[in-house]
């Protein structure tokens, strides 16, 4: 049946010749390179709980009063996509599920981007020939970051409303174009009935189609250049060692991505994630104490807060405070990690193709600027709760300013050149990186002292075994299905191409699919 | 069957010819230390793996059963989990030590291609494009006029009818000579309505809820002796009577990023904007002392009418909230 189905399909579209070398594809055995699929897994229950939600979800600013299932509420007036999302929240049977699996799913896509983003920028793998995928991944980035300001904006929440009206004058501060960037993209001014449906539209369609798309790209220029891999034992630059697509690989990692569902379904079991019932609805005059953005906006919000009142006016017109940490940094902090390749290329005349990846140490000054301009954003981020800390430390809020703004500069300046000595530390060690193994100290007889080293644990002295070449057309039959090895020595004919070196007397058949002759 | 040779001859793949075509290398053998599989007792291994099924198993029937009785998102929540949970962990146990163990490789070539080829496809897209493009200048230019009106016309669609040009609205208000202040339920505030420290969200009547219109009417101190609370030096002019009975109302909207300055501390005599802490002193024509803020809040000029009102003198002399390219006018 399943045999008669796939050839249906691959008379019509030729799946076996292309799909056969698919099977082969190898993917390197390190751990970092999962960070990227826990991304890609978390989009995948972005787009699943996201399908559910638009099925109950109004996009609508229309006023209405509340009479749902949530006494507290009941009476007052909201909108309607507020009343909907407490509706699908509580009326509908498994909608707070997915609402809080759709928040902690997006909380973790931008996290694990970011995440991959500092392996592939800390081991070098933008480096040519990969700069392309560089640029579509940050631009992924970019739109992951956005499409979560809006998502969590939807609600039209007391919390969210004030980030919208953020987000309004930051937009507003542009130069030259702002006041008509704000009335064009808001539908007027601020707070009008456009924001809710437009934002909507942006979210669950337009970004997201822009991002599957750029997605599908990430992982086609992926497929078609071939991992990097760390330097190691067989590793070449005209290899990839690791595991092949099929079926090890697949069964490993649709295992992560149930994984991945498992985690972010026991984040919503036991975390409580923007619980906007409690927030109350938007209402331009009010507001909420310690109001925070979702973590990924935090630098952002830190940046607004710790931004000196400066200003600048002249010639009958004006920049706004708000446009050197909302407009210039992101846009100076996206150029620049979007160009990164590039720059570094033309900082160290290094253009030549790099297939094996670098280790951090290896590359004392990318590390040492990487963990400094990290640990910049990482300072701004904590900025975005001076309000919490000060409360919760009782210091008093112009000192916790005052702090982040002298540590905004101190912290980078202090990690840079700790990063760059401890990497320097690193490579002048042989053994750093591997298990420590003790010295023991032995006293003879005659009572002199002599130093062993220890034995290897049992882990770390596996004997490695070479990689083993999958070239297109070798195929093996694994030793764990126990089917009989039947010589084959049937003479190559319709293939012009110069057979593998050698010829052995050994059948090739496929891993599950064994030839109709040995069955 | 002449089809069949048809699609044999035309593939020309390895699968398409009935009888696999297999290249075998010599070193490769079917014993080699890479097929094996990675676990020592696949027996456990395989126990282990089916486990994690056998209680995804039971996660979603435990999941089924508490949809149908409608419990908790916890429990949903909890037994969805242990679903995917199980098969996530089966699934990663068969792949991990039920598969063959490798390491594999395969070769990688460089993609870039070699000068003949790359001049072959260059030759053979100019030349065609010489012969077909270049020799029609008046068509290219004729299309280019009509791609051109086309995107400039788009843009009005796409962009111009997104919203309408901010004109005069972000430098007015509501507030009108002689506007009442109303609170948020359409009541009109009059003398004596705030206790000494006390302090209310105001609107003018025609724009209740307004998100430029709040203002924030807070009673600073019980009736000075002159009848108005002395504005500090530079304003000493203009602004001394805006403040009447100890009463004085600034925009709520905060200059730094539009937040509503929400919060008064009575003690200090300041205002909070809780979005980025900006403190702004009420003694002293609410000018930041603290925080992003950039400028002064504007102060909304009041007296009192005959029946005891508060009403506005006139609307704000400066446009309020945060700040824009074209506000250095003003």
């Amino acid at each position: 049946m399943i045999d008669a189905l796939f050839n249906w399909f691959d008379e019509r579209l030729g799946i076996s010749g292309s799909g056969r070398k698919m099977l082969n594809k190898i993917f390197p055995d390190h751990w970092s390179f999962l960070i990227g699929e826990i991304a890609l897994y978390s989009f995948i229950v972005l787009l699943g709980t996201g399908i559910f939600l638009t099925l109950y979800f109004v996009p609508s600013s229309k006023d209405v009063i509340y009479e749902g299932t949530y006494a507290p509420l009941r009476g007052q007036p909201v909108s309607e996509a507020f009343a909907s999302t407490v509706n699908l929240s509580f009326a509908v049977r498994g909608g707070l599920l997915m609402r809080q699996m759709h928040h902690w799913a997006a909380n973790i896509f931008v996290g694990s981007i970011v995440v991959h983003m500092l392996r592939i920028f800390f081991t070098g793998a933008f480096r040519r020939p990969r700069e392309l995928n560089w640029i579509v991944g940050s631009t992924l980035l970019i739109l992951a970051i956005f499409n979560g300001f809006l998502g969590y904006s939807l609600p039209d929440d007391l919390v969210s409303g004030t980030g919208i009206r953020i987000s309004f004058s930051i937009v507003e501060s542009i130069p030259l174009i702002g006041s008509y960037a704000a009335f064009f993209l808001f539908g007027g001014n601020f707070p009008g009935n456009s924001i809710v449906p437009r934002f909507y539209i942006l979210h669950v369609l337009v970004l997201p189609a822009i991002m599957v798309a750029l997605i599908g790209a990430h992982l086609g220029m992926l497929v078609r250049q071939k991992h990097t891999q760390f330097p190691g034992r067989s590793h070449t630059p005209r290899n990839v060692v690791g595991t092949p697509l099929w079926p090890t690989f697949i069964a490993k990692t649709t295992g992560f991505m149930f994984l991945t569902v498992a985690v972010t379904g026991i984040l919503s079991a036991f975390f409580q994630i923007n619980p906007v019932w409690l927030y109350g609805p938007y209402v331009p005059y009010k507001v909420s104490y310690a109001v925070q953005p979702d973590w990924y906006m935090g630098w952002l919000d830190g940046a607004l807060r710790i931004m000196p009142s400066w200003e600048i006016v002249g010639f009958g017109h004006m920049i706004p405070n708000v446009f050197f940490p909302a407009i210039l940094l992101p846009g100076i902090t996206f150029g620049v990690l979007q160009m990164w390749p590039f720059i570094e290329a033309r900082l160290t005349g290094d253009y030549a193709e790099h297939q094996i990846l670098d280790r951090p140490r290896d590359r004392p000054k990318r590390t040492a600027f990487g963990a400094a301009v990290f640990s910049f954003y990482f300072v701004l981020f904590g900025a975005s709760a001076t309000d919490v800390l000060a409360n919760y430390l009782s210091i008093s809020l112009n000192v916790v300013l005052t702090s982040f703004r002298f540590l905004a500069i101190a912290v980078p300046l202090i990690v840079f050149p700790v990063t760059y000595r401890i990497c320097k530390e690193m490579q002048s060690v042989p053994t750093a990186g591997q298990r420590k193994r003790a010295n023991i100290v032995l006293r003879s007889a005659a009572g002199g002292y002599t130093t062993v080293r220890a034995e290897q644990r049992p882990g770390d002295a596996v004997p490695r075994v070479d990689p083993l070449p999958l070239d297109e057309d070798v195929e093996f039959v694994p030793a764990m299905t126990g089917i009989p090895v039947v010589s084959d020595s049937s003479p190559v004919q319709s293939q012009p191409e110069e057979p593998a070196p050698g010829t052995s007397d050994l059948p090739r058949g496929g891993i599950f699919r064994i030839p109709r002759d040995y069955r | 069957m002449p089809d069949d040779t048809e699609a044999a001859a035309g593939s020309g793949e390895p699968g398409a010819s009935p009888r696999r075509v297999r290249i075998p290398v010599a070193s490769v053998r079917a014993d080699a230390p890479q097929f094996q599989i990675a676990a020592k007792n696949p027996r456990r291994a395989e126990i282990v793996a089916g486990s994690g099924f056998l209680l995804a198993a039971v996660g979603f029937a435990g999941f089924g059963a508490a949809y149908w009785q409608n419990y908790s998102n916890f429990w949903l929540a909890v037994t969805f989990s242990v679903g995917f949970g199980g098969l996530g962990y089966g699934m990663v146990i068969w792949g991990k030590y039920l598969m063959p163990r490798g390491p594999f490789s395969e070769s990688r070539h460089s993609l870039a291609p070699t000068q003949a080829q790359r001049e072959v496809f260059i030759d053979d897209f100019a030349s065609r494009g010489k012969v077909a493009v270049e020799r029609r200048g008046f068509l290219v230019k004729a299309l280019g006029l009509a791609s051109g009106i086309l995107g400039v016309v788009l843009a009005f669609p796409f962009i111009r009818s997104l919203g309408p040009l901010p004109g005069r609205t972000l430098r007015q208000t509501a507030w009108r000579r002689g506007s009442y202040l109303v609170d948020i339920t359409g009541r009109k505030i009059k003398t004596g309505d705030l206790e000494v420290g006390g302090f209310t969200t105001v609107f003018p009547p025609d724009d209740i809820g307004g998100a430029y219109s709040q203002t924030m009417l807070i009673r600073v101190d019980t009736p000075p002796a002159s009848g108005y609370l002395t504005p500090p030096p530079q304003f000493a002019k203009q602004r001394a009577t805006w403040a009447p009975q100890g009463y004085i109302a600034f925009s709520k909207v905060c200059t730094h990023a539009g937040c509503p300055v929400g919060l008064y501390q009575e003690l200090t005599k300041k205002m909070l904007c809780p979005c980025h802490q900006s403190l702004f002193d009420v003694t002293d024509a609410a000018i930041p002392v603290f925080g992003p803020a950039p400028r002064p809040l504007p102060q909304l000029p009041l007296y009192i009418d005959d029946d005891g009102y508060f009403r506005a003198q006139d609307g704000y002399d400066e446009p309020v909230g945060p700040g824009y390219w074209e506000r250095g006018n003003d």
